[in-house]
């Protein structure tokens, strides 16, 4: 009796913090951001309830088209950081001796949390009119005038490519590394090409590490702020931009809250098609990484 | 294996595109870091000879680092949230550890993968749901009460609620995966051998959790100095570095000592995620040899 009363104590000492972090950190602020995004401003200081945040929204082209401009290049970032980092990542995992193994994959962990500031900071050194590459351009004698690598969009997508990759790479050498290489051996013996092998072995194989790479990565590449911002300039048009100008420059809070509704719903809704399209769950994909 | 039955200039080609990615890596990091060291008030080209100045110069124009006092200023600031994130979350998400790895209740699997969900909503989306919960409680209680609440106004408390906010997902993770590892018979034979609970924590559980702990603590720290998105809606007048470094290269545009605190930057992270696998290292590697 006294251990079971001892036990119901434990969990209920051990729930009360987790149940305080979700409800006052998460579950209540969504909650006060979508009532704020559902009251409309009617004259200054009156406010009634109405849609009209997310109706302004719809009718100003420049606003869901910055939206959807924001998404299909998050979407590309993405697969161009899957594309890019898949190889990498399989060369860690299974190509590599195993002391480059792990020195390779230090030094994808070390850089990992530098901020994205100083990432930025370092292609505008490298990229801008009197940068290094337009510089050494010029030394070579390739060109005769200066040129600006920044603001434009090849530039901001690479930027996020480069930004975002390792967040691609790390979970998948952590999948491919609990790949028995006898599973890839065996399709070759059975015939199976290079191509075939990769396909139908080892792809399923790291689909959990494949989504969740691709979940953590779409996600900070469609809320990053300061990569685009720095690298794309004044008229990047990436959504946080407009999340950041209706609040702090504005101050039209309510919509911006909307804003940010939005945003949370449209990267919930591809992460959740993601999920469902790939047959995986949060749990055995985020979680694991 | 692999390697042996594919063909070598295949292979060659594959080194060299590995290799390629890592200097594309490097790049960036390499180019903020070198001109901390160009004797010239632009960080550019051409190289004018090597110089301290940007970290240790006293005055203007070219004022180090470590005599800029807003830079130091939001330095100070940084460690400051960052460790009061780093303590918290990992205290939280061990509690979370025991909970979700030792406990059993109704629905645990869905409070688990809400445990999860705080990683994937975008920083921004926290930084303003939490700026208007906060601000409007704070409102109400002035309005009604007539009794100002300083603490959820901008400032570094709200700093530190919102990078907690989703860095305690971290650092439940790291800590539930070794928890998972224990083996309760440890816990029982010391039961049995007369110990108290509270002592077989102490001496066993705890210890065996340590290396997660200071690796998640660490990794932790590392997300909440760099961390910008949440910081930026609820930062008050004690910036924290990020914050401090945006305005300069926003306003002043680029300048040697960014450089500096950059190198600085890049060096002690790079150390302490080298610490956070060292710790981890000796039992439970994820990218240990599978030998």
């Amino acid at each position: 009796m006294q251990q079971k009363d001892f036990r119901r104590l434990a969990l209920i000492l051990l729930f009360a913090p987790f149940a305080l972090w979700i409800i006052l950190l998460i579950v209540l602020p969504h909650i006060g951001i979508i009532a704020l995004s559902l009251r409309e401003k009617v004259a200054p200081r009156v406010y009634e309830f109405g849609f009209g945040n997310y109706l302004d929204f719809l009718h100003e082209p420049i606003y869901w088209n910055t939206l959807l401009r924001t998404g299909s290049m998050s979407l590309l970032v993405t697969a161009l950081a899957l594309l890019i980092g898949f190889p990498i990542a399989y060369y860690i995992a299974k190509l590599a001796g195993n002391r480059t193994r792990g020195a390779l994959f230090l030094l994808c962990l070390i850089p990992l949390w530098v901020s994205d500031l100083i990432r930025a900071y370092g292609w505008i050194l490298l990229l801008r009119e009197t940068g290094v590459f337009s510089s050494f351009l010029q030394w070579a004698g390739l060109v005769d005038q200066p040129i600006e690598f920044l603001y434009n969009d090849a530039t901001v997508i690479m930027g996020l490519v480069y930004t975002v990759i390792l967040f691609m790479i790390v979970p998948l050498v952590s999948t491919l590394d609990g790949m028995d290489n006898s599973m890839i051996e065996a399709g070759y013996n059975l015939g199976g090409n290079g191509f075939t092998v990769l396909r139908r072995i080892i792809i399923p194989y790291a689909m959990p590490g494949i989504v969740s790479g691709c979940i953590v990565v779409f996600m900070l590449t469609a809320g990053s702020y300061l990569t685009p911002i720095l690298l794309g300039g004044k008229n990047s048009s990436w959504f946080t931009e407009q999340i950041y100008n209706q609040f702090i420059t504005r101050f039209n809070w309510e919509a911006g809250a909307a804003f940010g509704m939005l945003l949370l719903l449209f990267t919930s809704v591809v992460i959740w098609l993601g999920l469902k399209l790939s047959g995986q769950t949060l749990a055995n994909t985020v979680a694991k990484s | 294996m692999l390697a042996t039955n594919k063909a070598t200039p295949f292979l060659w080609g594959y080194r060299l595109y590995v290799i390629a990615f890592f200097v594309f890596l490097a790049a960036p990091l390499v180019a903020a870091s070198v001109f901390a060291f160009n004797d010239s008030v632009f960080p550019a080209l051409p190289w004018q000879g090597f110089t301290l100045d940007w970290f240790f110069n006293d005055s203007e124009p070219k004022l180090g680092m470590f005599h800029d006092r807003r830079l130091l200023r939001g330095i100070y600031y940084s460690f400051v949230i960052a460790a009061l994130v780093a303590t918290l979350s990992v205290t939280v998400g061990t509690t979370n550890a025991f909970l979700f790895v030792r406990g059993q209740f109704p629905a645990k699997n869905f409070f688990y993968i809400v445990m999860v969900v705080p990683l994937v909503i975008p920083g921004v989306i926290l930084g303003i749901s939490i700026l208007v919960l906060a601000s409007n409680t704070a409102n109400f209680m002035e309005n009604r009460y007539d009794f100002e609440l300083e603490l959820l106004r901008p400032g570094i408390f709200l700093v530190v609620m919102g990078q907690f906010s989703f860095i305690t997902t971290i650092t439940s993770l790291v800590i539930t995966a070794r928890l998972k590892k224990f083996d309760e018979s440890m816990e029982e034979a010391a039961l049995n051998l007369g110990a108290s609970r509270a002592r077989v924590l102490r001496t066993i559980t705890l210890p065996y959790l340590r290396p997660a702990m200071i690796a998640a603590g660490i990794v932790a720290f590392l997300v909440s100095f760099e961390n910008f998105n949440t910081t930026l809606f609820l930062v008050g007048s004690e910036a924290p570095l990020t914050i401090t470094m945006y305005d300069r290269v926003a306003k002043v545009g680029s300048t040697p000592v960014l450089n500096a605190v950059s190198f600085v930057l890049i060096i002690g992270s790079g150390l302490l995620a080298l610490i956070s696998i060292l710790v981890q290292r000796d039992k439970s590697v994820r990218w240990a040899p599978n030998a």
